[in-house]
């Protein structure tokens, strides 16, 4: 698997480390019902058979913490993004493999 | 349907091999069961013939997308073995391997139940106490275990690199009676012996769908039509979130990628199973003769039964670490298999908040030496609408609640454990 | 012998001395192993799996069932080598393999005549009682019997190498149609990689005579060889496997780089295992010729038509007097007819077709071969092939025949297609399964593609040449083709011969037949995957490419379904086996995994210290002195050195994460449970850390360096997962915080002294003005300064140890430097190096949580560090560990034990039981972490998690360790075994 890291280019995925769902994010920890809200965010999983937004850590390069999007059934890549950049204007740092 | 013997082997071999019946009968579905087993894996076959021979409900019908053991169940390591360290694991695994004891005869089935031993070495003294934490807890639930010293280790396995290791072995934690068992074997035992039980099991039938009352679970639809049922339990380890999917429930469950290795066939070389404790690598060698081997998961979601490079290295290199003679020997084929990888590292054998509806789920790598006390909880879960003690601990909601059973201590990050 | 006295391509003038089971023997340099050895007249070449039956060359390539063998000797013994593989090198020893007491007389042989007992499937139905025998009987019996070749019983004394490479267009396989795409794509100015099995260019050009551009094709391959060499865009990789295709455009290869030598070269590798990374592969792999199933077609001398041809045409081997020829393709009979033009006698070919093509009949004619159509072979004889019966419409008839050519068509060579799922479809014309969906990026040329003439191989190499540098961003145009005079080939769909006499064999080496896949129909193994794992067809060493199209031919048959409804099983890679050496390359025994010495180790191992492991870490574990006789006295006196005067220690290896920018107090408020936004400017401040689920993940202390400044420390064990676990944090939760981190783990040294004089050493290497006294650098202090004239320092008042003490960082180079300056400030008080052990001791005495204790299971509570928590504020951790089960009174905290009999000794992993409980889990009470001799008390002193924890201080339990032969009580007390109350880290 090769991954289209927006600052090191295409590098094979053993120079990254895998975190997983890339789409939940953390609760306000002072919400009324925190604690449900957390059990779902650290816990439970959409686990989806197909597209899949996921969390991965070049590690072994730029250190960047990147949402990939890679198909679970398939295991392409249709891009990589910062992590950090917000979802709005990710687009300029949108890398394609 | 024959009884398997010596006589009926010698029987068929003066009639030209005439006397053979199917194994088991390619059942169409019926309309309605009081129990339906979604997947014709190990732990549902083994589910199906618990629930008619403990529990007299026979009524039964397994619901498998293929043939029977195309999942898991014919993609593992075959290892069984009962050295788990936590209250809420072993007193369950213990008993598994309680019913491995007995399985064959209770089968009529030569799954060639193996007890040559599992010996995981340690290399490190916190290592070596972390495993006298877990064999003394195996000896609590009455299981076997011996620590190991090195020399011990080096008599039980002179092959084994001693002298020119990067982390010395330092000793090991033996279960004598582990080993392997043959995994086809299983599959074929338990579906075997639940259809003479009556039970039906239905090959290339999908579940496509639940049918609901409200918000109990009364049937399923599938690619050969709608079946009802009193309940529904699902045994589709690898799949389970695509199915709990078609009810929007979300599991503390990731599918993974776990990539097995078979070499070339040899003469005796490997006894028993060895893990290194230093790395991701196991081994044993087959009846055939092939040294079956593995490591850790990819460790990213997948559904596509198939790894990459970076894991074949790592195992082959704790491989070589562990064993250089190895080297020349050659790999024959690898595969991947899809892992329920659950938030702790540990199953789920429960009901869910759906009424009719029960789970078993979440084995990760480790589901096939499950496969008897798994089916003999769920499907006393599934009779008594509550779970065997032996399974209490794998609750579903244990998440919300705290009470997490983590061997190895990493948390919700299914591709840690 | 049967060498043919002209022709081949093998080198007469390099004559090469072998050896096969002992005996001596003579090939020639271009020689396999199996050439030679037919060229030797040896045709039993190896023994069957399970009936042990004789057996010779099936084959000329990678494919080959039967003839395998043991090659070399000593720790590179290789069982299970393809003869036909392994290329002739001077002294070559072979052994054969899976026979007792020979080759020629093996006694389990004797499994045959029981071969309706031992039918498919037969030991899953008995050995089953008495259970107990099945370890001590049945199974190793089985297993002596099972397996190949033998292991060598040495470590692999070669090496092997790893290496990427990347490429425009990959070409797998160097036959005609991987030839054109190479060549289109290479003249386009792509880069290529052209990797091909074999040892010479031309794939299946090296055993034809056929005609291209009216030469013989060696001047074609001449000049294909030459332009490809020529182009410096092209690499060409021969004794190349691609072995299997990887996500991403990465495909797993393997080159012999010395196989074909005695031993490899100096400072050369035995193989390179390579990752080629693709833009697009063209997959130009060719096909097999399957056998045809019937009565006694394993016998040696039974080969594949088209092996036939290449023995005798590359090999100039005649593989036996007297050849015929079986099958129900035309391809066969062009073999026929080149292997007589090469010299050899075929007298007749046997088709199952009543009407050959007149065009065949007439070459037969010509070259005076025998001609039976509609004719089946049904039975063979001789320990090697004698003779064959053939039936016609007329009876049956009995030729002498040392060899049989069979051909039941060609089989695609497509397993690469299928790796990622893709199912091959079924072509009914050509009888074969072609590749449908493929691997992104691949496509597939020649007879791979079920495109089996030469001129259609050319054809559809060059269009996939162009079409891959087309997508690969290069103008491609196609070439003109190489003219050549072959037709399409035409076969008549046959499988099986019925009513042959004997076992008919699918799968040659596991020795399933034709009635075990009769079996396996009846008792319900009937989809493929059943089929083949109740029968083994497919399963052995060959992976079935030679036998999986007639066994699931047969089942379509018995099933009366179509071939292309039952299916193919699972491909799987590797395309053919690959050694385990090559995939671990060099990281095998001491270069497992890297090796990260501290600063100081050259130092300590000067000093004669122990080493231990410590992750990738060496740490120096204890310094013995002469006349010490064992680690606890060391360790002693190491202990009594550090309370009573001072003592030194490494401790480098500790996570040093630097941290900058106006929130990092913000931050760090966040990331541990208690508070450092408050920390003053030169202070120091031990933190926890927990998980998001709320058990802890790390402790360590943090020292603020300035208002924008501070340095982390954290264990050694969790180094990288705390520093991916903050950028993490910062990253993704809050990247709004103004926070910059660094790893300077390997930037700094850091050196821990430690007791009662550890002021006065450190007072001797500080420059001035730096002030070390009790009130310039206080308890938990932290400064920067200068030490040893200039070199740059941090000084941080810290102890592990509950005595006086301060660890000093400068920059790595120097980190020798300051502890030998440190080592002679302190001689007058005898200062003592010390390692991991004493500070592990000294950790303990005074009730420190460490590695042993932060298992991931803990929380922040368990392990007596809930005051810590502050209720003030949000970080990571703090909701999850609210959860009710964290608050559960029954959970095991921590405590600290001692024995009641003070003389007896602790042991970590004992676990703890009421006195006088049965042990039995459910009397389990906890367990013991961490134990140690303790100098300072004189006696064993431990750590645990025990349930009730600190309201039992004072009670007895038992410490319960069955697997040491350990029961002993022990009593409940804190776990501050020394100066509890901190005193003598203030001083």
């Amino acid at each position: 698997m090769r991954i289209p890291c927006p600052y090191c280019g295409l590098r094979d995925a053993h120079e990254f480390s895998y975190l997983g769902d890339a789409t939940v994010s953390r609760p306000a920890p002072d919400m009324p019902d925190a604690q449900e809200a957390f059990f779902h965010y650290v816990y439970l999983r959409e686990n989806p058979a197909g597209a899949h937004e996921e969390l991965w850590y070049h590690a072994a390069g730029c250190r960047q913490w990147l949402v990939v999007s890679r198909d679970t059934r398939t295991h392409e890549i249709s891009g990589a993004s910062f992590a950090r950049a917000p979802k709005a204007d990710a687009s300029h740092a949108e890398v394609k493999p | 349907m024959s009884h398997y013997s010596v006589l009926s082997i010698i029987a068929n071999a003066f009639n030209g091999q005439k006397g053979w019946t199917p194994a088991w009968r390619d059942a169409a579905p019926k309309p309605v069961y009081d129990v339906i087993v979604v997947g014709g894996g190990g732990h549902g076959l083994a589910t199906a013939y618990y629930l008619a021979k403990e529990h007299g409900i026979r009524n039964v019908a397994v619901l498998e997308k293929g043939h029977v053991g195309s999942g898991n169940a014919g993609r593992n390591t075959t290892i069984i073995r009962s050295n788990y360290l936590l209250p809420g694991n072993e007193p369950f695994y213990e008993w598994s391997m309680k019913l491995w004891e007995g399985l064959e005869q209770d089968l009529n089935y030569n799954a060639m139940v193996s007890q040559r031993g599992v010996l995981n070495l340690y290399h490190s003294d916190a290592q070596r106490d972390a495993y006298a934490r877990r064999g003394n807890a195996m000896r609590l639930n009455g299981a076997d275990s011996e620590l190991l010293d090195r020399d011990q280790v080096r008599e039980m396995a002179p092959f084994l690199n001693f002298d020119q290791s990067r982390f010395p072995i330092q000793g090991g934690l033996l279960q004598k009676r582990g080993g392997t068992a043959r995994h086809d074997a299983v599959v074929w035992g338990y579906a075997r012996a639940a259809d003479r039980l009556g039970v039906d099991i239905i090959q290339n039938c999908e579940v496509t769908g639940f049918i609901r009352t409200g918000d109990a679970v009364v049937g399923v639809e599938t690619t050969r039509g709608p079946i009802r049922a009193g309940k529904v339990g699902l045994a589709v380890a690898g799949s389970t979130s695509r199915l709990t999917r078609l009810l929007d429930m979300r599991l503390p469950i990731e599918s993974h990628v776990l990539q097995a290795f078979v070499s070339e066939g040899l003469k005796p070389l490997v006894p028993g199973v060895i893990t290194f404790g230093a790395g991701h690598f196991y081994i044993s060698q087959s009846d055939k003769g092939g040294l079956v081997f593995g490591g850790d998961i990819d460790g990213y979601n997948s559904y596509a039964q198939r790894g990459n490079l970076p894991v074949i290295e790592d195992v082959c290199e704790a491989g070589m670490a562990l064993f250089p003679r190895i080297g020349r020997l050659r790999i024959l084929r690898h595969w991947g298999g899809i892992m329920d990888m659950s938030m702790d590292g540990s199953p789920i054998i429960d009901k869910t908040h759906l009424p009719g509806l029960y789970l078993n789920a979440g084995w990760c790598y480790g589901g096939f030496k499950a496969t008897p006390a798994s089916g003999w909880c769920f499907a006393h879960t599934l009779a008594k609408d509550a779970p065997h003690a032996f399974n209490a601990a794998f609750r579903l909601d244990r998440f919300r609640s705290g009470h997490l059973i983590d061997e190895k201590g990493v948390g919700a990050q299914p591709n840690l454990h | 012998m049967s060498r043919l006295s002209s022709g081949g391509l093998i080198d007469r003038a390099t004559p090469l001395a072998f050896t096969f089971d002992g005996r001596s023997y003579k090939g020639f340099a271009g020689d396999t192993l199996a050439s030679a050895l037919l060229a030797n007249d040896v045709r039993l070449v190896g023994r069957s799996f399970k009936y042990h039956r004789p057996r010779g060359v099936f084959s000329a390539g990678s494919e080959e069932p039967n003839a395998l063998v043991e090659l070399r000797t000593g720790a590179r013994r290789e069982p299970n080598t393809r003869a036909t593989m392994a290329e002739l090198y001077e002294g070559l020893e072979a052994t054969s393999q899976n026979r007792w007491p020979s080759l020629a007389f093996d006694l389990l042989s004797a499994n045959q005549w029981f071969s309706s007992v031992l039918g498919a499937g037969f030991y899953y139905k008995t050995f089953m009682w008495p259970a107990a025998l099945w370890e001590k009987l049945y199974e190793p019996a089985i297993r002596r019997a099972a397996g190949l070749g033998r292991a060598a019983e040495q470590a692999d004394p070669d090496s092997y190498e790893k290496a990427f490479a990347f490429c425009d267009v990959l070409v797998i396989g160097g036959g005609p149609s991987g030839l054109l795409a190479a060549l289109t794509a290479g003249r386009a100015g792509a880069r290529v990689i052209l990797a091909d099995e074999d040892t010479i260019l031309g794939g299946r050009l090296n055993s034809a005579r056929t005609a291209i551009d009216d030469a013989a094709p060696g001047a074609f391959l001449a000049r294909a060889r030459a332009e490809l060499s020529a182009l410096p865009n092209v690499r060409v990789m021969p004794r190349t496997t691609i072995f299997g295709v990887y996500d991403g455009g990465t495909y797993g290869a393997l080159e012999r780089v010395g196989d074909h030598l005695s031993v490899p070269a100096p400072f050369q590798p035995r193989q390179r295992y390579w990752k080629i990374v693709a833009k697009r592969a063209v997959l130009c792999a060719g096909a097999f010729d399957r056998p045809i199933v019937f009565g006694g077609n394993d016998r040696p001398g039974v080969m594949s038509a088209q092996a036939l041809r290449t023995y005798a045409v590359r090999y100039a081997v005649t593989p036996g007097r007297n050849a015929v020829v079986f099958a129900n393709n035309d391809h066969a009979w062009s073999a026929a007819f080149d292997a007589a033009d090469a010299g050899v006698k075929v007298s007749a070919i046997v088709d199952v077709r009543e009407t050959p093509p007149p065009a065949l009949l007439a070459g037969a004619t010509a070259r005076n071969i025998r001609v039976i159509a509609g004719g089946e072979v049904i039975a063979t004889s001789g320990k090697c092939l004698s003779s064959i019966t053939v039936r016609t419409r007329g009876g049956t008839e009995t030729l002498q025949a040392e060899v049989l050519g069979i051909s039941g068509g060609a089989t695609p060579n497509l397993a690469l297609t299928s790796y990622f799922g893709g199912r091959p479809k079924y072509d009914a014309a050509l009888a074969a399964f072609v590749p449908d969906q493929t691997p992104p990026g691949l496509s597939v040329a020649g007879a791979a593609a079920g495109q089996f003439s030469l001129a259609q191989c050319f054809a559809t190499g060059a269009a996939q040449g162009v079409a891959a540098a087309r997508d690969a961003g290069f103008a491609a145009t196609p070439a003109p083709l190489p003219e050549t005079g072959d037709t399409p080939t035409s076969l008549s769909a046959f499988w099986h011969v019925q009513g042959s006499k004997g076992l008919a064999f699918v799968d040659f080496q596991n020795d399933v037949s034709a009635k075990d896949i009769a079996i396996a129909h009846k008792e319900g193994f009937r989809a493929v995957e059943l089929l083949k794992r109740y029968t083994t067809l497919g399963m052995a060493t060959d992976q079935g490419k030679s036998s999986n199209m007639a066994g699931l031919a047969i089942m379509a048959e018995l099933t009366g379904q179509g071939i292309g409804e039952t299916g193919t099983t699972l491909f799987r890679p590797p395309f053919t086996p690959v050694a385990l050496g090559a995939l671990a390359g060099h990281h095998r025994e001491k270069d497992f995994r890297p090796t990260r010495p501290t600063p100081t180790h050259d130092w300590a191992r000067k000093q004669g210290a122990v080493f231990v492991e410590t992750g990738l870490w060496l740490r120096a574990q204890y310094f013995p002195k002469p006349g010490e006789t064992d680690w606890l006295e060391t360790v002693t006196r190491e202990v009594k050195a550090v309370r009573s005067s001072v003592g030194l220690i490494d401790v480098s290896t500790f996570g040093k994460i630097d941290l900058q920018g106006s929130d990092v107090g913000v931050f760090l408020d966040r990331v541990y449970i208690n508070t450092f936004s408050t920390l003053a400017v030169g202070k120091a401040r031990y933190g926890v850390m927990l998980r998001e689920d709320g058990l802890v993940m790390d402790d360590g202390t943090t020292a603020r360096l300035a208002d924008d400044h501070y340095v982390m420390t954290t264990t050694t064990a969790n180094a990288a997962k705390v520093y991916q676990h903050l950028e993490f944090c910062l990253q993704v939760l809050w990247p709004d915080l103004d926070v910059q981190l660094a790893s300077i783990s390997e930037q700094w040294a850091q050196i821990a002294i430690a007791g009662p004089k550890s002021r006065e050493v450190l007072a001797q290497v500080v420059d001035a003005p730096l002030d070390v006294s009790n009130t310039g650098l206080p308890f938990m202090g932290a400064v920067e300064g200068r030490v040893m004239g200039g070199v740059k320092a941090r000084i941080f008042r810290l102890s592990f140890s509950g005595e006086l003490g301060y660890e000093i960082a400068v920059p790595a180079r120097h980190g020798e430097a300051l502890t030998r300056a440190l080592m002679a400030a302190g001689a007058p008080f005898g200062i003592t190096p010390y390692g991991t052990e004493a500070l592990g001791v000294m950790r303990i005495e005074k009730g420190h949580v460490s590695g042993n204790e932060l298992t991931g299971q803990t929380s922040a509570r368990d392990l007596g560090l809930g005051k810590m928590a502050s209720t003030k504020k949000d970080y990571i951790g703090r909701v999850m560990a609210g959860r009710p089960a964290f608050a559960d009174r029954d959970r095991a905290t921590f405590i600290g034990f001692k024995p009641v009999d003070r003389a007896q000794r602790l042991r970590a992993g004992a676990h703890f039981l009421p006195l006088g409980a049965v042990p039995v889990m459910e009397n389990d009470e906890g367990y013991m972490s961490s134990v140690a001799y303790s100098p300072t008390l004189d006696h064993w002193i431990g750590l645990g998690f025990l349930k009730g924890g600190r309201a039992r201080i004072g009670q007895k339990v038992r410490a319960y360790d069955p697997v040491r032969g350990g029961d002993i009580e022990v009593e409940v007390c804190d776990p501050g075994f020394v100066d509890p109350e901190g005193e003598r880290l203030r001083v």
